[in-house]
């Protein structure tokens, strides 16, 4: 059985990042996403500082390269669109050595890439530095609704159970001839997700069952919160207030 | 005399289709038992139990644990009272880590700080998995999630513990390791298994449902030896054994 995609994206280590609350993790990182977004289109210092800010963050996890490059991977689809956009945008055609692209298209798709690529970085950052209970921890302690904790909390538990279950699903057609590179096995494919839709919804209901009989009336309890210290804030906020900074330079 | 732990009277439930699972069951189990619950597939047992703790309301007679009807307001009492142990622990361990979800149920309870930690450590070292307490149940092995799902439960410091196919899944070893578990806790266990050998090591005492009733009840070895009451309920022992 699969360890669980919430899990393998957590590496354990020693670093700042990994010992700092995960409540002042999030909320640095939302902040410094804010603040980046904020950067107006074609404000390069800012963006190429924010861009390195975002590296730095990165590295700072002490995570080897081999771990994160994959999971940059999200980054991708920006990517792509990045590299379509100078072709399909109108306006002002300037000259890009052999063709000629759209100029407010480049600006936007250089703009686009830079605040896309800061968001991956210190999401992965993140990612790899926080463990999937820490995480839930720090939405009970920053006032997430209830159900929405819940939620999370339930799809990080059963995320590797239910993939099992789809892997035994897909060995077992397997094992049965299915190869499914036509058409015509879209059906077989469908009935198959709404199997394990069915199956899923069913566990849901035998786990309230289990949650019923140990008490459950319609909150999880508390786990005992994390303490988040002043210096764990001020580092945790540092690079928001440096791409503040940036921003505000930008703007002049 | 005391009051049974449980006492069931006369209990008939019909799901929303109509179909009638229990036909007026009478049972009882007294503090300190071991009894064993048999039947065949279908025969009612897993529907008895959701019974038990009050997850279904039987649409007539009544159940009672040690004295203490179940009516809405006795819900609560009646869940701790009650510890149910479901047969896939996947469906039973639900939160990030052992710790947290052995603290779930003494949450629910109220249970806070030290009282709440002195709980969970008592539980996980009752089944021998107290080094497991950090570790997220999906890396554990299934043999591992069996115990600590009746960890969960014994930290509710039920007055009687009912193990739905206690046995089911396990490898030889793990059978044998469970066993001794659960011969060295001191709690009324009803144990509902198709496992006969299991029934016979672990039980004094044994029920036999079938078609929504208690049809037998008395020791186990006899049960199992009455060959006539065994093939009318579908119940065998595996090939090559005899008690």
């Amino acid at each position: 059985m699969g360890a669980g995609t919430g899990q393998h994206l957590h590496v354990e280590g020693n670093s700042l990042l990994h010992r700092m609350s995960a409540t002042a993790k999030l909320v640095g990182l939302l902040a410094l996403v804010v603040v980046v977004v904020a950067i107006p289109k074609g404000a390069w210092f800012a963006l190429a500082g924010s861009l390195c800010l975002g590296m730095l963050v990165l590295v700072s996890t002490g995570v080897s390269a081999r771990h994160t490059l994959p999971r940059l991977a999200v980054d991708l689809p920006f990517v792509v669109f990045a590299l379509v956009l100078p072709f399909v945008a109108t306006g002002t055609r300037v000259p890009l050595g052999p063709v000629t692209v759209s100029e407010s298209g480049l600006v936007a798709a250089g703009t686009l890439l830079a605040k896309a690529s800061t968001g991956a970085l210190v999401g992965v950052a993140f990612a790899v530095t926080t463990a999937p209970r820490d995480l839930v921890l720090a939405l009970q302690q920053l006032r997430v609704p209830d159900p929405m904790v819940s939620i999370v909390s339930f799809m990080v538990r059963y995320l590797s159970v239910v993939s099992g279950e789809l892997a035994r699903m897909r060995i077992a057609l397997a094992s049965r001839g299915f190869r499914g590179r036509s058409l015509r096995s879209w059906p077989t494919i469908a009935a198959s997700a709404g199997a394990l839709f069915v199956r899923s919804f069913e566990r849901g209901e035998r786990v309230h069952l289990a949650m019923l009989s140990r008490g459950y009336a319609g909150r999880l309890p508390a786990l005992e919160a994390p303490t988040t210290t002043p210096s764990m804030w001020a580092l945790a906020l540092a690079p928001a207030a440096i791409a503040g900074g940036l921003l505000v330079g930008a703007l002049r | 005399m005391s009051h049974p732990v449980l006492d069931l009277r006369g209990v008939r439930y019909a799901y929303p289709g109509g179909h009638e699972a229990l036909s007026g069951v009478d049972l009882h189990v007294h503090a300190g038992e071991r009894v064993a619950l048999l039947g065949p597939n279908g025969a009612g047992k897993t529907t008895l139990v959701l019974h038990l703790n009050a997850i279904l309301r039987a649409t007539s007679g009544s159940v009672s644990v040690s004295g203490r009807q179940v009516t809405t307001d006795t819900i609560a009492e009646i869940r701790r009272c009650v510890g149910v142990v479901f047969q896939d622990p996947d469906d039973q361990l639900f939160m990030p880590t052992v710790r947290d979800d052995v603290s779930f149920g003494p949450a629910n309870l109220g249970l806070r700080g030290d009282d709440l930690a002195e709980r969970v450590d008592e539980a996980l070292t009752a089944v021998g998995v107290a080094d497991l307490a950090d570790r997220p149940p999906h890396h554990l092995s299934f043999g591992q999630r069996r115990r600590v799902a009746i960890a969960t439960v014994l930290a509710m410091r039920p007055e009687i513990l009912v193990l739905d196919e206690p046995s089911s899944n396990l490898d030889p070893a793990a059978r044998r390791e469970l066993a001794e578990i659960l011969e060295s806790l001191d709690v009324t266990i009803l144990m509902v298994t198709h496992d006969l050998p299991y029934a016979a090591q672990l039980c004094e005492r044994a029920l036999v449902l079938s078609g929504g009733r208690i049809v037998a009840d008395g020791p186990t070895v006899d049960l199992l030896r009455d060959e006539e009451l065994m093939r009318a309920h579908r119940l065998e022992l595996p090939f090559g054994f005899s008690v």
